[in-house]
């Protein structure tokens, strides 16, 4: 063990840690959007609505974060057509692709979560709402949208650390996150261990701080 | 089309091995996982409170750590502490791993800490009243695990492992450090190859869609014949 | 019963443990990505000047040799924690490398140049055909003052933990903006698609790729060596493993006066890459 090695390489982790840091919290809030939009579209009656988005969820759940972020880096740069058009100016950097690999792949997740946690409302709710003579939208966004929120905390805050572990795949695309830094630094010193055992330290306190924080809300928003 | 010709001209052989790989790969993980699970689980609930530590200390760790991060440290650490380990036992030749074996067990040990927590919200959710029945029948400690609450455990437990075969199953794509040539892989050396990234990663997306799809299938009728009589 | 326990139990060491049982077998890690040191065929089997010449050398060193895949960022780390014994994967001797590992004498060379693609403004480059950093000098200075000016806030990729990559981090053509690939594959699918605006590797790599794909990749500014460059390609091998080493030069030797290296060299790389 490397211990001075380690200690020297703390620093420039850190910094990365703010580059995965911007990453997991602008592809959360991306991805909560289409999350909502999508289980949205689930509840609706139409059939082939219903199933557009039950295939969008099934497709970016289905399959690895890695594959998604290899088509969408490597796959999509390829489509000579699509260099030509405005999509290129977002496409062309990494720091974009990553993001809608990453707001796609959560949102995928996010709308299930969502969408479970709609169906679980008791219709009573609604109902109740109802006889109050409230409109469907107040009853929709002041009634069925914080419940919801309530009772998806638990998964929601899974979600997010799934997804913190998913940015370190930001590194397969060139991106200098926390893992990317990791990896350079071994690429000039030749010690793996040392270095992903620092990196994987950092990592484990976000979860814990992230963790602690969800069942902080969680005790918050309990009604008793 | 010609890019998944079976033969020395096409892809198509090779994807074709490299899917059944990661099939093997899963599965053998999976099991390994298993293992982990029956040794944490009764950790994790036990009073003791170091033992608690130990096990808290696994689920912990590994669910919150990425994966590759994980699989790198066993693939470079893993051989290091296997060769010090056995040369307290007097074995000081190298030892060799092969990228299977290295493969499915960086999977299995991450595999097993979500099977752990499966088995556990299992555990729990089962009636106090047959501990404190078997307890009264003065049936020993372990009989009781075997024979009366794996058996409940598993069936409780089976709609959440579907969760953690497919956590497992998608977490293969990242074991190509170890050399083991899985879907992703050779889809990678593919599109190195053909210079078509897009057609080989798009098909590898499909891969693991028919695996997933197929997988789930089987799941939920093992679920139904299971939860026959209830 | 207890018989059987132990069968099974042996059964199952077997299977997780190979014991690694011929002595005079050695193992020889490769990118099979780097074409054409070494890259893989449409049947998964590697090919290339070094899997040919790794061949070659175990022959006249009468050992029992095994080629095997390890990426590229692992190498050194596999090498030192024993996956293989020796790497003949394109790579460099370079001090920095040095401090890890042992090299053998070089046994080919290749120089290192930017490439662009046709039609770019870092096209035609007022620069000299070929710099060696290690013996300097104003027309070296002049070169990489005239590059400097040229990158400026420009991206150029290269594959990680490369000489390559040394030399842009060195800061001898100013503030690039550094962009790191896992694979050479990588950094050639970027440059095409523009998403680099140049690229620096090995010279044969960029042509190789454009003879491959029919893309539009062309050289620009001078051929680099030296200094960062290191000394030419050798074999990777652990330190402490002298009797290895040894061996590796001997047979190198041999393998130099035959003509073998400039045959295979030729075959592959389409002029004498020889040391």
């Amino acid at each position: 063990m490397d211990l001075e090695l380690m200690t020297n390489s703390f620093p420039k982790l850190l910094s990365a840690t703010m580059v995965t840091l911007k990453l997991l919290s602008v592809s959360l809030i991306i991805g909560l959007f289409i999350g909502l939009f999508f289980a949205i579209l689930r509840m609706n009656k139409n059939l082939f609505i219903n199933k557009f988005a039950y295939g969008y969820s099934y497709i970016f759940r289905g399959t690895p974060l890695l594959v998604q972020i290899f088509i969408i880096y490597f796959g999509l740069g390829q489509i000579e057509y699509l260099r030509s058009t405005f999509l290129w100016v977002v496409l062309k950097e990494p720091y974009w692709c990553a993001i809608i690999a990453f707001s796609l792949n959560t949102g995928a997740y996010t709308s299930e979560i969502l969408r479970s946690a709609f169906q679980t409302i008791k219709p009573g709710f609604i109902e109740a709402g109802k006889s109050l003579g409230l409109p469907r939208k107040f009853i929709f966004y002041k009634i069925q949208i914080p419940i919801a929120i309530k009772q998806s905390l638990p998964a929601y805050g899974n979600e997010i650390i799934l997804m913190l572990k998913g940015t370190s795949l930001a590194s397969t695309v060139t991106l200098m996150d926390l893992t990317g830094v990791a990896k350079y630094i071994i690429s000039t010193t030749f010690k793996p261990v040392e270095v992903f055992i620092v990196a994987g330290g950092i990592y484990l306190f976000m979860t814990f701080v992230i963790h602690n924080f969800i069942k902080y809300l969680e005790k918050k928003f309990s009604y008793q | 089309m010609e890019l998944l010709a079976f033969g020395n001209t096409g892809w198509g052989d090779e994807l074709f091995y490299a899917t059944l790989m990661t099939l093997a790969v899963s599965i053998t993980a999976m099991i390994i996982g298993f293992f982990f699970a029956l040794i944490f689980t009764p950790l994790k609930l036990s009073k003791h409170k170091s033992l608690n530590l130990i096990g808290n200390f696994y689920t912990t760790v590994v669910r919150g750590v990425p994966e590759l991060l994980i699989i790198y440290l066993l693939f470079f650490g893993g051989s290091g502490a296997i060769m010090y380990v056995a040369s307290i036992f007097g074995y000081n030749q190298y030892i060799e791993i092969n990228a299977f074996i290295t493969g499915a067990f960086s999977i299995g040990i991450i595999s097993g800490a979500y099977s752990t927590e499966v088995f556990r919200g299992a555990i729990q959710s089962i009636d106090k009243g047959q501990f404190e029945a078997s307890k009264t029948l003065g049936i020993k400690k372990y009989v009781q695990f075997y024979k009366i609450i794996l058996p409940q455990m598993l069936r409780l437990a089976l709609p959440n492992l579907s969760n953690v075969w497919q956590i497992t199953l998608k977490d293969t794509s990242l074991i190509s450090v170890t050399g083991l040539v899985e879907i992703m892989r050779q889809s990678y050396i593919a599109a190195g190859s053909t210079r078509d990234p897009l057609f080989f990663y798009s098909f590898a997306a499909v891969l693991y869609l028919l695996l997933t799809f197929f997988s789930m299938k089987i799941i939920n009728k093992l679920e139904m014949r299971y939860s026959r009589g209830f | 019963m207890n018989k059987l326990k132990k069968f099974g139990l042996g059964l199952i060491v077997s299977l997780f443990l190979s014991f690694t049982a011929n002595a005079g077998s050695i193992k020889i890690g490769t990118e099979g990505a780097y074409p054409p040191w070494n890259s893989k065929d449409a049947s998964g089997n590697l090919i290339g000047f070094e899997v040919e010449l790794a061949n070659a050398l175990c022959e006249i060193m009468k050992h029992n040799c095994t080629i095997v895949e390890q990426d590229w960022d692992g190498m050194i780390p596999a090498l030192t924690s024993k996956k293989f014994d020796a790497i003949m994967a394109g790579m460099s001797i370079t001090d920095e490398r040095k401090k890890t590992i042992n090299f053998s004498q070089g046994y080919a060379d290749e120089v290192a140049s930017l490439a662009v693609m046709k039609g770019s403004s870092l096209e035609n480059l007022d620069t000299p055909e070929g710099i060696n950093l290690s013996i300097g000098g104003s027309e070296v200075t002049k070169a990489l003052k005239t590059l400097t000016g040229a990158l400026a806030g420009k991206t150029v990729c290269v594959q990680t933990a490369t000489i390559h990559q040394n030399f842009l981090d060195s800061g001898d053509v100013g503030k690039v903006k550094v962009r790191t690939y896992k694979t050479q594959d990588e950094v050639n699918l970027d440059l095409t698609s523009g998403r680099c605006d140049a690229a620096l590797a090995a010279a044969v790599s960029f042509t190789d790729y454009a003879e491959k794909s029919g893309k539009a990749v062309v050289l620009t500014g001078p051929t680099f060596s030296g200094g960062a460059f290191g000394n030419g390609v050798g074999v990777g091998i652990r330190k402490g493993d002298s009797k290895l080493l040894n061996d590796f030069n001997a047979a190198i030797d041999k393998a130099r006066d035959d003509g073998t290296i400039s045959k295979l060299a030729i075959k592959w790389f389409g002029f004498d890459a020889s040391m």
